[in-house]
């Protein structure tokens, strides 16, 4: 889960990592007349993708009168299709140099990555394009850790100013007990800067690993200050993987593999996917009709494939599920089934029993998609 | 030969008491896999359906001799679970757990590989099949056939749809292994790669990818300089939007990395034929062997 600047700057505060005297505001009522925060201020969009200064969401106030109008000019500004619902608004600071830091989970080396530059404050991987030199990568033994002999190297040779060295080192080693302590899949600072005031995070990227969230409290509350579609939601809080995409035939599937898959034989039939959604393994009738009732939600939807390969899910209760979540009901759109696997030939006897005309069967994957995509044109 | 497993591996369960462990367990063994032994710290004196419970997996290895592990256990509990049958001396840890948190994950694999000999497979994986020999696992046997054909993936159901597309047209494999789809996959593409390459029951691969990560390049790489074997290859979301997670942890496009479109460039300089959707995997397979 990707997080706001605001909210991995909360969790910076929290691991004493210095960044600049800020409040956060939804609306230009909440900014109290006593802020206590001194001109010039920055008046930043808290928007999850990149270029919003370019964009225009970011400006600099001398005093309250631009204050209040650069809060009137980014509240609610569309940045590249995300809507601006908070604003930033932190002390502007005097800057002497831009670096780069981050922390993420090298794959291949299956090792945290450290990655310095002195060139921060522009896009790391025209950095990494341009003057990969510039980019230091250090690798962290994850059972070993890092210690401030590593980081003095890295800072050595990634020619920051040596002057800081001290201050540095101990951000730079805060930064990484946040990414450690706190289940980060990704900790980004750009720039990390070096003020008047000293070492400072100007920016903040933070994503975190939900797979941990049973252990960290606070990741329940950051994700309710995220906004996601309603549709998503619904569907998480039945337990079930949904990602709505933009075309009009809605899949229901087991296997993360087997949905991607799917997604891309509905396009390769001349279709395009409503959304990816995996009921997981294992799935009971009750999970299909929940799965059902998440696309009734969904006004793009003109079609709708279902393709079980059952492994752990059994195919009869998929069969069940999508009786009862069919059986007696107008249906909205034609459902295409494909089920193959465990229990098949139950799964497919009970939808026979059940005819409904506008459920068609298809013995496989391929020709589903086909009918499927067909159906909805 | 099969890889990894074959009719003499003998496998201790890790959550045997459990639902989900209870389940699988019992079916690999109605296949005829040795299953011998589960653990349980606790019950230990216990029994699941004939099958003895010991509190810890060393208990279990001296009183039956097991040598896999195959892990059940909760994602908060899955890292100890691991390294304790490393610890113990399984050659084979197969962790069929979703959602471990990827520091543990990370942690885990730093320490099983520094500290033991242990090859281990997943977490988050279907685990492995060796047909006629062993299921080790919760992958359906029913569709499973055996033969030559050798098939690594990181996706669960896409290994079921692949093996049913071999099976239909009566082509049987040697042992089909599910990688798992997670940040920090145990054993790689390439170990099993290896395996297959070195295997003589083993004629020719399937090897299906998805989005996210490298380890298809990496693969890519491997099998130009050492695999002679033909490598008929599928990579999943070719259409994932960049930046959404597509169900597994690890299936993501970040910026310009991890694209279906990269992966499938460099298999097919690789030499690999790509098919683009899996029901074609079966007559590719047919066409080269």
């Amino acid at each position: 889960m990707n997080l706001f600047e605001y909210q991995g700057k909360e969790l910076y505060k929290k691991f004493s990592i210095p960044t600049p005297k800020s409040t956060i505001i939804k609306s230009k009522s909440e900014l109290q007349s006593d802020h206590g925060l001194s001109f010039p201020l920055v008046v930043k969009a808290q928007v999850q993708v990149g270029g919003r200064g370019k964009a225009g969401g970011i400006k600099v106030a001398n005093n309250d009168a631009e204050l209040n109008q650069f809060i009137d000019d980014i509240l609610g500004m569309d940045i590249k299709g995300h809507l601006v619902e908070s604003l930033l608004i932190e002390e502007a600071s005097e800057i002497i140099n831009e670096y780069y830091i981050s922390f993420t989970l090298d794959r291949s080396e299956k090792k945290y990555l450290m990655m310095l530059s002195s060139k921060g404050g522009m896009d790391i991987e025209e950095v990494a394009e341009n003057s990969p030199d510039d980019l230091i990568k250090h690798y962290i033994s994850p059972s070993v850790g890092l210690n401030p002999p590593d980081i003095e190297h890295a800072v050595t040779n990634a020619k920051l100013d040596f002057e800081y060295k001290d201050q540095l080192i101990e951000v730079i080693s805060k930064l990484y007990n946040l990414f450690v302590d706190n289940d980060c899949d990704l900790v980004e600072v750009n720039p990390l800067a070096i003020t008047s005031k000293g070492v400072s995070a100007l920016d903040s990227k933070v994503s975190l690993d939900m797979n941990a969230e049973y252990r960290h409290e606070e990741f329940q509350k950051f994700e309710k200050d995220i906004p996601i579609p309603d549709s998503e939601k619904f569907a998480k809080s039945k337990g079930l993987n949904f990602i709505k995409l933009d075309g009009s035939v809605g899949i229901i599937g087991n296997g993360a593999g087997l949905v991607m898959s799917t997604l891309d034989v509905v396009v390769e039939h001349g279709g395009k996917a409503a959304n990816f959604l995996d009921i997981g393994g294992g799935a009971k009738a009750e999970t299909v009709t929940a799965a059902l009732e998440v696309l009734e939600t969904e006004d793009d939807v003109k079609s709708v494939l279902i393709n079980i390969f059952g492994g752990i899910t059994r195919c009869d209760l998929v069969a069940e599920g999508i009786v009862e979540a069919t059986s007696g009901k107008e249906l909205k759109w034609p459902i295409t089934v494909r089920l193959d696997g465990t229990n098949s030939k139950e799964g497919l006897e009970i939808l026979e029993k059940n005819k409904n005309e506008k459920i068609k069967i298809s013995g496989s994957m391929d020709e589903a998609a086909q009918i499927a995509v067909k159906a909805g044109q | 030969m099969s890889i990894l497993i074959n009719e003499d591996t003998k496998v201790v369960v890790q959550g045997l008491t459990g639902e989900q462990g209870k389940f699988h367990a019992l079916r690999n063994r109605d296949y005829g896999t040795q299953v011998v032994a589960g653990t349980r710290p606790g019950k230990g004196g216990e029994q699941v359906e004939g099958i003895p419970i010991f509190n810890t997996v060393k208990d279990a290895i001296e009183a039956t001799g097991a040598n896999t592990a195959l892990t059940f256990v909760p994602p908060a509990f899955a890292k100890d679970a691991v390294l304790e049958a490393g610890d113990a001396g399984c050659d084979l840890i197969v962790c069929i757990t979703e959602g471990i948190p990827a520091k543990d994950e990370a942690k885990m694999y730093d320490l099983l590989t520094t500290s033991t000999n242990a090859k281990l497979l997943g977490p988050n994986c279907p685990g492995l099949i060796s047909p006629g020999k062993s299921n080790v696992g919760i992958m359906p046997h029913e569709i499973t056939q055996e033969g030559n054909v050798g098939v690594v993936s990181r996706s669960g159901t896409l290994t079921y749809q692949a093996v049913h597309e071999l099976t239909r047209i009566n082509i049987g494999q040697s042992t089909c292994i599910g990688i798992g789809g997670d940040p920090v996959p145990g054993m790689s593409f390439i170990d099993v790669l290896e395996g297959f390459q070195l295997d003589s029951q083993t004629e020719a691969i399937v090897m299906i990818g998805e989005i996210g990560g490298s380890a298809e390049e990496e693969a890519a790489e491997y099998i130009k300089n050492n695999v002679t074997k033909p490598v008929v290859s599928y990579i999943a979301g070719v259409t994932a939007p960049p930046g959404k997670k597509m169900g597994h942890a690890g299936a993501i496009v970040s910026g310009n990395k991890g694209t279906a479109s990269a992966k499938i460039e460099a298999l097919t300089k690789a030499g690999v034929n790509v098919v683009k959707n899996p029901t074609r995997i079966g007559q590719a397979i047919k066409d080269v062997i």
